[in-house]
């Protein structure tokens, strides 16, 4: 699903990744995770193009994204189910209108969407929200909605950068409850995150990247123990992210 | 099809859902519009008035020696009829003349009486075409035997002329200068609109949307706004320049002899010149204002 070749990605004075070699299988569930500015958010913006590679090769699906035109691009995306940390939903389209919006893309017709997008809904465990403006939702639900515009599609691989990290950790269980049956119905799932809980009791394969290198690739434990200074240094860093 | 469904019922969405914005941009191109519009209804009104002088003005007449008989007057009738910008050739005897003066001085009209003998002339009035040949015509029967002097209007024609050339003039550069204020006003205020949905649009774009899909529901917000804005403008336009053609028209026939440019024949040509500019300043301005959000 996911080849990196000697993948390298420079800053102008900081290494994103360096020399990175990674292979994803179709079906698998993947762990991202690594101390901050470790080269996480390179990873995925590569798989995205929203940057360019120095060097290497990079095949999502089948597709040499190095290679694709800006044209291309949002024919890459309309493939990946991408879900992020701050849900990203349109405040101004109701839950309904903001997973329609993803089969609208794609030209659907009226019917389909209406019959696929309550099914959707109901999936992600919110078949009474879809009227409901995204501000009138719980965080929790907010992420349901963006999961559940993400899989409306059908993509072969979902991306998640950090979905559980506005949410509680009752909540945050539900959303890999429901990210472990997306996988089951065979997407592949790469996953960021910093919630040792989570990827402890999964057991899934972890990936850990530091500086830009693969240091770590097994299936197993979370593999750090982080401060809680740490954690919310993370995540200022990721809101600045996206500034 | 569907595609324009799609962008209809979006951009009509955003409206509603921003209804701040859109109200700030038909306020801003209106305001425009209406600046516009007293100057196109100026331009028409001066562009009247020029022609209406000029063909005015387009009398030149021959006052005969005294003692001209009817032979040589028909002589130098002749001789003009054929003159090229030549319209009419026409005999006036000095009892007409008296008659018209007569009648022009109206209650004062007795004071002529007491001239006695009619000392005006014998007189021939060339109608021509054009200020132009007017002069010609004028330098050409200067001098002439049996001619003893020749009246034209030449410099108030020329002075009025250029006043109203320049007035025209003026009106076009204010015009052109307000389209460009305008569309950078509007451009302007909807780069608002599309800052505020900065992020809406980076999420659509992580989404898969291509540059068109995301394009398409402003550009037809932008069109909207423009016509909605044209018609309100040509709509108030007209209304005010009816009531004002209502008020002044028949004092500016008196003073002018000239007629103001009716409200109903500029209805048209209002509607359909706002629009064209209503269209093109909103598409022109949601095009720009999103070129820097979707340059990826
Ligand atoms: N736009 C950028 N310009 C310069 N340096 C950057 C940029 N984005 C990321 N970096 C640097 O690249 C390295 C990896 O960053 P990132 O991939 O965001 O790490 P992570 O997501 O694991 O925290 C860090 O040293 C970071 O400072
Ligand atoms: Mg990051």
């Amino acid at each position: 699903m996911i080849t990196l070749e000697n993948v390298t990605k420079t800053y102008s004075s900081n290494i994103g990744l360096e020399d990175a070699s990674i292979h994803i299988d179709k079906g698998d569930f993947v762990f991202l995770v690594g101390p901050s500015g470790a080269g996480k958010s390179t990873f995925i913006k590569l798989l995205l193009k929203e940057i360019d590679a120095d060097s290497g090769s990079i095949v999502v699906d089948g597709q040499e994204v190095t290679r694709l035109s800006n044209r291309e691009v949002p024919l890459l995306r309309r493939k990946i189910g991408i879900v992020f940390q701050d849900f990203r939903l349109l405040p101004k389209k109701t839950v309904y209108e903001n997973v329609a919006f993803a089969m609208e893309i794609l030209h659907k017709s009226r019917k389909q969407i209406k019959k696929r997008v309550p099914q959707a809904l109901a999936l992600v465990g919110i078949p009474d929200k879809a009227d409901k403006y995204p501000d009138e939702l719980s965080a929790g639900e907010q992420q349901r909605v963006a999961i559940a515009r993400a899989i409306i599609n059908k993509p072969s691989l979902l991306i998640a950068d950090e979905p559980t990290g506005n949410l509680d950790p009752a909540t945050a269980d539900d959303i890999m409850d429901l990210l472990n049956k997306i996988n089951m119905s065979g997407t592949t799932i790469v996953m960021v995150t910093h919630a040792k809980d989570i990827v402890d009791k999964m057991n899934k394969r972890v990936i850990a990247i530091e500086s830009g290198h693969i240091v770590r690739d097994e299936q197993g434990q979370y593999g750090y123990e982080m401060a809680q200074d740490d954690v919310k240094e993370e995540v200022f860093d990721d809101a600045y992210d996206r500034l | 099809m569907r595609t324009i469904g799609y962008n209809l019922k979006q951009a009509f969405l955003q409206i509603g859902r921003n209804k701040g914005m859109s109200l700030a941009s038909v306020f801003a191109i209106t305001a425009m519009m209406l600046i516009l519009g007293l100057f196109f209804v100026i331009t028409v009104n001066v562009n009247l008035f020029s022609e209406m002088l000029k063909s005015e003005y387009d009398e030149v007449e021959f006052f005969l020696e005294d003692g001209t008989d009817a032979d040589e007057a028909q002589a130098i009738m002749d001789k003009f009829e054929n003159e090229p910008g030549v319209q009419e050739v026409a005999f006036r005897s000095k009892d007409d003349a008296m008659k018209i003066m007569k009648q022009r001085w109206g209650e004062n009209g007795y004071l002529l009486d007491s001239l006695g003998d009619n000392p005006l002339p014998d007189s021939v009035l060339v109608t021509v075409d054009s200020p132009e040949n007017a002069s010609k015509i004028t330098e050409a029967a200067e001098g002439m035997d049996g001619i003893e002097d020749v009246k034209y209007y030449k410099e108030t024609v020329e002075k009025l002329t250029s006043i109203t050339d320049s007035l025209q003039i003026g009106a076009l550069v204010v015009m052109a200068f307000l389209i460009v204020v305008s569309v950078v006003v509007v451009s302007n205020t909807i780069k608002l609109t599309v800052f505020a949905r900065a992020r809406e649009i980076s999420i659509m774009k992580y989404i898969g949307a291509s540059n068109w899909f995301i394009r398409g529901p402003f550009l037809v917000e932008g069109i909207i706004i423009g016509i909605f804005s044209a018609l309100v403008s040509a709509g108030v336009t007209y209304l005010i320049y009816d009531k004002i053609v209502d008020i002044i028209g028949t004092d500016v026939m008196t003073i002018l002899s000239c007629p103001m440019v009716p409200a109903t024949y500029l209805a048209m040509n209002l509607v359909a010149v706002f629009a064209a500019m209503g269209v093109s300043i909103g598409a022109c301005g949601s095009i720009i204002s999103m070129r820097r959000f979707l340059d990826t």
